[in-house]
């Protein structure tokens, strides 16, 4: 099993009331809440935790796409990667999103990450994903071309990667008489690893899992149960395609807070991890599934579901569920031995600071998960594996 | 006697329509939200005139055909309804996305039709004057904004919650809404190059507190279509089909009556 330390950059420094004015942390919260001196400091220590992670022994550190809004402070990925590209020395850079769609030219995403590639000499991990329905929003892009543009984007960059140039694209969002990408992709045998993070789609797993592709299904924060769910779902699609998934093809990302004992764990993340479920993540639906950016059936479960339960997220029923892991290094280590046992993902993306999470306690939580907690599930998965 | 009800197949696309009455051929384009149901107004209508309503293609119990992308896709499959319907000398009336097909098949072609009205219709731009963003609005907000009385936003939120079955068709009107304008947003960047073609009579109809399509754009029309008149009406809000059903009707079977003569 493969470890990542995974970063949003959120805007720790937001005046949490904003709530009493606002219905979102995104789209519309007037960009008046951010102060760049903050900002400034906040980029900078973000990117010294990254760069930690390296020394630490993390096997990757991951970046990803957001806009307008206060959750995660990355609207060019890019930037982010080049710095931490000439920083690092070894560890894996995923950038978890370029959100294709949103781009009228996705071949600037086939240049930055064959730039990336290049200077860290094949340490790029390259995500793809749609973004999340917020941004057909704040980049007026039209959710009900998501899919389609989806696609489209992700053929064109592959063909960028893979096909001599010049080239001819012709699509219906997009086209090109001169794909010839400058610099080629350094992992050129054939591309560099592609990773999908989802919310969990069926659709998706499909196509991820296709013989074709073999892509990295990344599940994002969701529950145990979702987790094993939409993992059992991409093995037994692969098995339908006539071979077997390895662990190298399903990851989970989620947030991870230890600490010495399980109650000083559960006390110092409290607060930050409810900043950024009940804060950083509130959006209305509106926002959040704009038309077209799941399918009508899709949408009908979610309207329902949402008609059923419309419970506040708190650390509690974040713990109970399995979305958040919290607690003493054996609880933590106890946790993700079962779940890696039972569910048999291959990559682990920690979001290890959160929400507010101050930089002394997610030092700390990066130290005591990389000595007490990694060894010893490299060892133990090792072990099953040989 | 209650209306009928028949499905055609146009161009390899089922389509739902609804008609009732007899005399000149009305053709009615529905807005954003569908025509699944017969309304008052129509009932109205169908009094002096042959009342045709159709759901457009990716509305209600028509077809999503593949081809639909745009509203030139939609204003297109409109003129082979034309033919295939045999229409002639058609009373073309259409409100919010309604009016702007409505006059986006005119600019194409009008041989067919002997007057246009449209209804708060979308489709230009006013500089400075914003739409209302019906993409954020929630439930509530939709039935508040879209009404000046609130008395008819409390009936529309009184109204028991859809049904799954009417969900669906909710979810897909407003994704073939989402096709058709979100971006740019309820905008034919050249539709105002061309609504001098409008050679028909044609009667613009606004409400004056209209909160989805402001009244403001209600002027442009008018200046852009030559031979066009303005009607406001008061204490109304984007669908006055609705709120001001009888002033509606006199307003659209008065014009229909005066200029087809």
């Amino acid at each position: 099993m493969k470890f990542y330390f995974m970063h949003l950059m959120p805007y720790a420094d937001l005046d949490l009331s904003y709530d009493e004015k606002h219905n979102s942390a995104w789209v519309t919260l007037p960009n008046t809440y951010y102060d760049p001196k903050k900002g400034h400091q906040l980029y900078n220590r973000y990117l010294d935790e990254l760069e930690y992670a390296d020394q630490l022994g993390f096997d990757g550190i991951c970046v990803n796409e957001h806009h307008s809004n206060a959750y995660g402070l990355m609207p060019i990925p890019g930037v982010m990667a080049g710095a931490l590209a000439r920083r690092t020395k070894n560890v894996k850079i995923a950038i978890l999103g370029r959100a294709l769609p949103l781009l009228n030219n996705p071949l600037t995403i086939a240049e930055e990450f064959a730039m990336v590639d290049n200077i860290t000499g094949g340490r790029l991990i390259a995500g793809m994903v749609r973004g999340i329905g917020a941004e057909y929003h704040s980049w007026g892009v039209n959710p009900a071309f998501s899919h389609e543009r989806f696609q489209e984007a992700h053929d064109l960059i592959l063909q960028a990667w893979t096909k001599p140039g010049p080239s001819v694209f012709e699509g219906k969002h997009y086209n090109f008489e001169y794909v010839n990408v400058w610099p080629r992709v350094y992992q050129d045998n054939p591309h560099p690893p592609i990773w999908i993070p989802s919310q969990g789609s069926s659709e998706t797993i499909e196509w991820a899992a296709h013989p074709d592709r073999k892509y990295t299904y990344l599940q994002t924060f969701a529950s145990v149960a979702t987790v094993a769910r939409y993992m059992k779902m991409y093995k037994d699609v692969a098995a339908g395609y006539g071979y077997e998934a390895t662990e190298d093809q399903l990851g989970w990302s989620l947030p991870l807070y230890v600490a010495e004992t399980d109650e000083i764990a559960r006390r110092e993340a409290k607060e930050h991890i409810e900043a950024f479920l009940q804060k950083f993540l509130r959006m209305p639906m509106e926002m959040l599934l704009p038309p077209g950016y799941t399918s009508v059936k899709s949408m009908v479960g979610a309207m329902s579901a949402k008609a059923g339960h419309s419970m506040k997220q708190t650390i509690d029923s974040v713990i109970e569920e399995g979305k958040f892991i919290c607690g003493s290094p054996a609880t933590v280590r106890e946790k993700l031995e079962e779940y890696q046992a039972q569910i048999g993902f291959g990559h682990l993306l920690t979001l290890l600071q959160f929400g507010t999470l101050p930089a002394e306690l997610t030092r700390k939580n990066m130290e005591i998960y990389s000595k007490e907690v990694m060894p010893y599930l490299r060892n133990v998965t090792a072990r099953r594996v040989a | 006697m209650s209306f009928t009800e028949s499905t055609e197949t146009i161009t390899g696309c089922k389509v739902r329509f609804m008609r009732k009455g007899t005399g000149a051929p009305l053709l009615f384009l529905h807005g954003a939200s569908g025509a699944s149901r017969w309304l008052p107004f129509m009932e109205k209508l169908s009094e002096t005139h042959e009342v045709i309503v159709p759901e457009h293609p990716g509305f209600g119990a028509s077809d999503s055909p593949e081809w639909l992308d745009n509203i030139s896709d939609l204003a297109f499959f409109y003129l082979d309804v034309f033919d295939h319907l045999d229409l002639e000398k058609v009373n073309l009336v259409g409100t919010s996305i309604g009016g702007w097909l409505a006059a986006e098949i005119a600019i194409r072609n009008a041989t067919k039709l002997s007057s246009l009205t449209v209804v708060a219709p979308a489709g230009i731009r006013v500089k400075g004057v914003r739409k209302g963003d019906v993409f954020m609005w929630n439930p509530e907000e939709t039935a508040r904004n879209l009404f000046h009385d609130q008395a008819f936003a409390e009936a529309m939120l009184a109204a028991p919650p859809p049904s799954k079955e009417e969900m669906e068709i909710l979810l897909r009107n407003k994704l073939t809404s989402a096709k058709l304008a979100w971006e740019p947003r309820f905008l034919n960047p050249d539709l105002h190059k061309w609504l001098h073609r409008i050679s028909v009579p044609t009667l613009i109809v606004w409400g004056d507190d209209d909160k989805a399509m402001p009244v403001g754009y209600a002027p442009a029309w008018r200046d852009l279509i030559p031979n066009s008149r303005l009607e406001i009406i008061e204490n109304c809000g984007h669908v006055p089909q609705i709120e001001k059903a009888d002033r509606f009707v006199e307003l659209v079977s008065g014009f229909i009556g005066e200029v087809t003569r």
